[in-house]
């Protein structure tokens, strides 16, 4: 057969050489400053519409052109970051989900796992998943955040901090799974039972008091995130969720709940997660996270021209839904209020988004959100006169961003509030 | 809704309206305040178990074996305290070899994975608040030694959780106690003892008080 043109082959060839340098070109443009681009960057060919593309695939990947990734340390005690900067929308992908483990993270074969349910019951019992997936099944969008959210950040407000670093212990998922109170009634909760102890099933055998309040008002069981079954590092395959609840008390790989009618006041409730107060005293069971807000762009490592921008970011509260996020882009001299998608769901994240333009003057950006109990996000100083420099937990000031005249962004919150 | 809180949302309302914000607003701003009360009482909130729960039937009846396997927490009252007693002595022994790679030889931690178990200062107070540089220790913070047991037996050593008898724990347990000037050098724990234990911090916790 005769042909005219360029074989494939010859296709593939020649746009292998331009594309990589081309492509080279436009990532270091893209890519702000102080990230990394790829090791390898991705060859591609000068026009996708003349050749074949790839095959279908049993698991997507994404673009090698998106390659986010969370802040690992390295230790089985330590935590993983969520780029919150990277994100859109309101819901986290699972396999972004922000980490902190106590004990490493457990393997678990699904068909062995149970659910011991005892104490203070009629029917001490014990399900396995598929008894679970009996009880009528719900799903919700709920953030999870842990406790010292912000910590590094409020102790060191360096410049160089992107919002994953200041932030990014905070995820929001999708959950599917029962709520607690209905397993409660199947066992046969005792009356008298005010307390509930849930522990997991990994090398910390975690454990953390309930009040039994909350496990009747919003608690769930949850298995599945996003869609799927929960992931390793999130629970698999089963975890508590106590919607708007510091991120430690959402027991992952939950094995058994024992009723009481008093907290345990296990390490997880008194040496860690309290919070000192000044007169001398700790604050215990401090379990909702307070109404809080992040800009997540700009923030640094970005750098601005100048022309019109969208200003985004995440607001959330622990106590109910978002009703404002305002916005100032002179310093908290004048505030806007925001638009904001997913503000219907309680204890959920919201996104919120502003259209502005940099006019390449040096300003600063805040965003001040306030939730339906009508509390609103404090500055860093009236957060410190209420709980001091040396508390740990549950940091929800208000978060600020310098942008300089040449359009580089900043973590601002040391300079604002010194 | 109530009243204060009506009024603060009308607050932010008029914040939204005027577009800037006052200082008059700005002053009622207290963090702490205004969020839903907190309280340990349960009568204070109105979630029920459903009335009309038609039971399902599904699960097994526990497993007594399995429930005798990890029904090993111990509560403040001291509930699930194992018979069997051990030394400060023997704990510091158990301690050199099983504890110190992490925390230390004498139990001053290694930061930040693994924490100081040992040191009482500040002697007076409990300023933790308002001095960031305090490190808190089984001696200047914990408020009850139950809580050491329990987490001994349930998650050290690090690297092997669950191998500690309960003659090791109670060691352990008097080990750390006795570092920290709670019990003497010389003591001997058992469940009795263990509650007869007056921690430095009991007394220092306060239930939350945000949003009352």
């Amino acid at each position: 057969m005769a042909r005219s043109g360029p074989s494939r082959r010859e296709v593939i060839k020649g746009a292998v050489g331009v594309a990589a340098g081309a492509v080279a070109a436009r990532l270091a443009d893209a890519m702000p400053a102080g990230a990394q681009p790829p090791a390898a960057p991705p060859v591609v060919p000068i026009d996708p519409t003349r050749v074949t593309g790839g095959p279908t695939t049993a698991v997507g990947s994404r673009s090698p052109f998106v390659q986010p990734s969370r802040a690992p340390v390295g230790l089985t005690e330590g935590t993983s970051k969520t780029p919150l900067q990277l994100l859109s929308g309101t819901i986290t992908p699972s396999d972004l989900h922000f980490e902190r483990h106590h004990g490493g993270i457990p393997l678990i074969d699904p068909a062995q796992h149970r659910l011991l349910v005892h104490g203070r019951v009629a029917h001490p019992t014990e399900f396995t998943l598929d008894d679970l997936k009996a009880f009528p099944p719900v799903t919700r969008p709920h953030f999870i955040e842990c406790a010292g959210n912000g910590r590094e950040a409020f102790r060191k407000p360096r410049p160089d901090l992107t919002p994953q670093q200041v932030d990014g212990q905070l995820s929001n998922s999708e959950w599917t799974g029962l709520p607690l109170r209905d397993l409660l009634a199947e066992v046969g909760m005792d009356a008298a039972a005010t307390w509930l102890l849930a522990e997991g099933g990994d090398a910390a055998r975690l454990t953390r008091s309930v009040p039994v309040w909350k496990a009747l008002d919003d608690a769930l069981l949850v298995y599945a995130q996003n869609g799927e079954p929960l992931r390793p590092e999130t629970g698999f395959p089963l975890r508590l969720l106590l919607p708007g609840w510091e991120g430690n008390i959402n027991v992952k790989w939950l094995r058994r709940l024992e009723l009481g009618t008093a907290p345990w006041m296990t390490r997880w409730e008194t040496s860690k997660y309290t919070d000192p107060l000044p007169g001398d005293t700790a604050r215990r069971f401090s379990f909702e996270q307070d109404v809080k807000s992040i800009i997540t762009t700009p923030a640094h490592p970005e750098v601005l021209r100048p022309g019109p921008r969208i200003i985004a970011g995440f607001a959330w509260s622990g106590r109910g839904r978002i009703t404002t996020v305002e916005v100032s882009t002179d310093r908290g001299a004048t505030w806007r209020p925001a638009a904001l998608v997913g503000a219907e769901h309680p204890k959920s994240v919201v996104r919120f988004t502003l259209p502005w333009r940099f006019d390449g003057r040096e300003t600063i950006l805040m965003s001040r959100a306030t939730d339906e109990t009508g509390m609103i996000q404090p500055t860093r100083t009236e957060w410190r006169a209420t709980r001091g420099p040396g508390s740990d937990y549950h940091y929800h000031d208000i978060r600020a961003w310098k942008v300089a005249a040449d359009g580089t962004v900043t973590f601002a919150n040391g300079e604002v509030w010194a | 809704m109530t009243p204060s809180r009506a009024a603060a949302m009308l607050v932010t309302g008029l914040l939204v309206a005027c577009g800037g914000a006052s200082d008059a607003a700005n002053a009622r701003r207290s963090p702490g305040r205004n969020g839903v009360p907190w309280s340990a009482d349960p009568a204070s909130r109105s979630a029920t178990l459903p009335r009309d729960w038609q039971r399902l039937g599904v699960g097994r009846p526990a497993d007594p074996a399995r429930v005798a396997a990890w029904d090993f927490d111990v509560d403040t009252l001291g509930h699930g305290l194992p018979p069997g007693r051990g030394t400060a002595a023997e704990g510091a022994a158990l301690y050199a070899a099983k504890c110190a790679m992490c925390h230390g030889v004498k139990g001053e931690g290694m930061p930040p994975a693994y924490p100081a178990l040992v040191g009482r200062e500040p002697r007076a107070g409990f300023g933790f608040a308002s001095d960031p540089t305090i490190i808190r220790t089984v001696g200047n913070y914990w408020p009850h030694a139950t809580t050491l047991y329990d987490y001994i037996q349930r998650a050290m050593p690090y690297f092997a959780p669950g191998s500690l008898t309960p003659a090791e724990t109670y060691a352990l347990t008097a080990w750390v106690l006795a570092a920290n000037e709670i019990v003497p050098a010389d003591a001997v724990l058992d469940s009795a003892a263990l509650m007869r234990v007056k921690m430095p911090a009991a007394g220092r916790f306060v239930d939350d008080d945000r949003g009352r």
